[in-house]
């Protein structure tokens, strides 16, 4: 680490250390993980609208046939990791703290890994921008990093205002985790020539590939990597969670600020990860779309922790087995970091885009304990990277006061759990969030509900007004055609009287 | 005699014409409460409540003879902003023993009778005559109507399905 960085670490005046436990990984080179027979493939592994199934239970598909289209605007299509037989679309359990199933397609392996025909093109950087968001699009690639956003609605960004910079995260702040330094050790230049890509289709004029300093073989690599082109800077970023948070990254590398509640294309840069540019330039280049992906496999249950590269839809239980299964007893799955990844109920669940890793803690890692009360020593206000209270945002929500935590900023908090692992207290800060978070939204839900069902309400009544109003003009039309017959029945028999009378009366006469 | 009458008219005239100047300058409407409140409610006049449609029940609300929860299918967002309205506080407990349902329709009873789709004060389910009728669940209430008006007993209310799209960390034990 150089002395400028050094200073501008200290400079920093938020984030925490946790333990790295990189060590477990780093080392290992991501090695391809063998096919299982089975493969869950949710439909909904981005963010967005899901994607909807172009395969029915029974057909026949092959490596990289598209079995679902992208759903909406901000959506991905999904395509067959392998080829074999669809065995079911229903729901399944998915990688969610819930542990409750969602729509998914149901691969059954056949083995022989038959692809269809991929477009190669040998050249992508003559590619116009809006070609390149496209086959990005084409291809399901999503943000790797774990946020999973349709990285070509990100790379269409530029449209709207002119992006400057683009900015690769290789961060990887979150412990355990070490796929994204073995793609910039194994890969480099397919980082580079993806973060070249994207630049063109952003209309970027600069890439700053940003690395954490404890990854020096990495921006060793990168830095030669990079040197073809000299719009790539490659920085060094002080080791400190949460450095690989998007807010963080933009802030600490262009001294810029996300407004709160904006994107950063904003004010002009567009992030996207290491591991996303490797594979737009892989999905560019060969045609083939995002099927697999490296994910790192660890923690201290682990017999063989490990750096895979797997089919996505390959089940947790499959992949802790392939690692030698577990020899100690687990306190926790976590699906992500430990910081910011998600909890497993359990390993019945598939492997989705991103994940960027499965981890089996003991339970002496994963930590816990009960919860005394706060003394409020506001370290977890020291450390909050985005500047909030959280001991008092906490304190509100547990009056059941989530609103006045928003007046806080509780919208702005980026859950990234830095208060709740550095509170001695051991206070679920984060939990309190997440929990305000879920229940702001669910009654947004109820009024949007209610709005609907109003405008429904009034649309009824409207109708039966018009339904009556059409019933009774239809019933005075018929009473007037009735009038009208009978008039002109008494017409009929008053023109025919006259001459009635005149008989008579000739008779009488 | 006369600069007492001449005065006291003079006095008693300038009175009048600030006080009627100030009643129109500084008018305000009367509270229209009643009709705040019914603006509020969900105004699909399901009845759940118990009161004779929205407007009853606003009215019931105005008077203070009912609690802000009253409303079943508005849920605690509706309670709490009846209770900011009304200024009282909200005692959300007594609705979140009743979990909000939905209707469903078991298929293999239903007869196809429109009876229900007629009764439904937010038009939730469609059909035809003799065919099998289905409930939009974004658009049901969970007022009963229809359970209630089913010759078959077809229709039943069931709990809300947790799915990944409503589901939410529950709050820490404290």
């Amino acid at each position: 680490m150089g002395f400028t960085e050094l200073m501008a670490g200290i400079g920093l005046r938020w984030g925490v250390h946790p333990q790295g436990h990189k060590r477990l990984t780093s080392e290992c080179a991501i090695e391809p993980m063998v096919l299982t027979e089975r493969l869950v493939l949710p439909l909904a592994q981005h963010i967005g609208a899901p994607a909807r199934p172009l395969v029915a239970p029974g057909d026949r598909v092959l490596r990289g046939q598209r079995l679902a289209e992208s759903g909406g605007v901000v959506s991905s299509p999904l395509h067959a990791p392998t080829s074999g037989r669809i065995a079911d679309i229903g729901d399944y359990p998915v990688p969610h703290p819930s542990g409750l199933s969602a729509p998914a397609i149901v691969l059954q392996v056949d083995g022989l890994d038959r692809p269809i025909d991929f477009e190669p093109c040998p050249d992508p950087h003559a590619l116009a921008p809006d070609e390149i968001a496209r086959r990005v699009a084409a291809g399901g690639v999503v943000g790797l990093g774990g946020a999973t956003f349709p990285a070509a609605v990100k790379l269409s960004l530029g449209k709207r205002s002119p992006v400057h910079t683009l900015l690769l995260n290789g961060g990887e702040c979150e412990p355990y985790l070490s796929c994204d330094d073995r793609t910039m050790r194994e890969q480099p230049q397919a980082v580079v020539d993806g973060a070249r890509l994207m630049a063109r289709a952003l209309g970027a004029r600069s890439i700053v590939i940003g690395i954490e300093s404890n990854k020096p073989r990495a921006i060793e690599a990168v830095r030669a990597a990079a040197a073809i082109d000299p719009a790539i800077s490659v920085r060094s970023l002080p080791s400190r969670y949460p450095m690989g948070s998007e807010k963080q990254l933009v802030t600490y590398l262009t001294g810029a600020e996300v407004p709160a509640g904006g994107l950063s294309a904003e004010i002009g840069v567009v992030v996207h990860n290491v591991g996303t540019a490797a594979e737009v330039s892989r999905v560019l280049r060969s045609g083939e779309p995002l099927t697999h992906r490296a994910l790192t496999v660890s923690g201290q249950a682990i017999s063989r922790p490990a750096n895979l590269r797997v089919a996505i839809g390959t089940s947790v239980a499959d992949i802790f087995a392939h690692c030698g299964g577990l020899h100690d007893e687990v306190g926790r799955y976590v699906m992500g970091g430990p910081m910011m990844g998600m909890v497993l109920p359990g390993t019945n669940v598939p492997v989705v885009k991103g994940s960027s890793g499965v981890l089996a803690l003991t339970a002496e890692e994963a930590g816990g304990g009960t919860a005394s009360p706060c003394i409020r020593c506001a370290r977890c206000a020291s450390v909050c990277p985005i500047g909030l209270l959280p001991f008092e945002m906490a304190a509100l929500i547990r009056a059941g006061r989530a609103e006045a935590a928003v007046d806080l900023g509780l919208k702005d908090c980026i859950g990234c759990g830095s208060c709740a692992y550095t509170c001695p207290a051991r206070i679920p800060l984060s939990h309190y969030f997440s929990h305000a978070k879920g229940s702001l939204a669910a009654a947004e839900r109820t009024r949007l509900k209610n709005d609907s069902i109003k405008q429904l309400t009034a649309a009824r009544s409207d109708r039966l007004a018009r339904e009556a109003q059409q019933k009774a003009e239809a019933a005075a039309r018929r009473r007037a055609e009735r009038e009208a017959a009978k008039r002109q029945a008494a017409q009929a028999a008053a023109d025919a009287a006259p001459s009635a009378p005149a008989a008579t009366s000739e008779v009488g006469a | 005699m006369l600069v007492a009458v001449t005065s006291l008219t003079l006095i008693a005239t300038c009175l009048g014409l600030i006080l009627g100047i100030a009643a129109r300058r500084f008018h305000v409407d009367p509270p229209q409460l009643v009709a705040e409140l019914e603006a509020l409610l969900p105004g699909s006049q399901c009845g759940q409540c118990g009161y004779p449609g929205c407007s009853g029940a606003a009215q019931a609300l105005a008077d203070r003879s009912a609690p802000v929860t009253l409303c079943p299918p508005g849920g605690p967002e509706l309670a709490t902003a009846l209770a900011a309205k009304l200024g009282v506080s909200a005692d959300l407990g007594a609705l979140a023993a009743r979990a909000p349902g939905i209707a469903i329709v078991r298929e293999e009873i239903c007869i196809g009778c429109t009876k229900c789709f007629k009764v439904c004060p937010t038009d939730a389910i469609h059909g035809a005559m003799k065919q099998i009728h289905s409930v939009m669940k974004e658009a049901c209430t969970g007022c009963g109507k229809c359970a209630d008006i089913c010759p078959t007993e077809a229709v039943a209310l069931v709990p809300l399905p947790t799915t990944l799209g409503n589901w939410c960390w529950l709050a820490p034990e404290a």
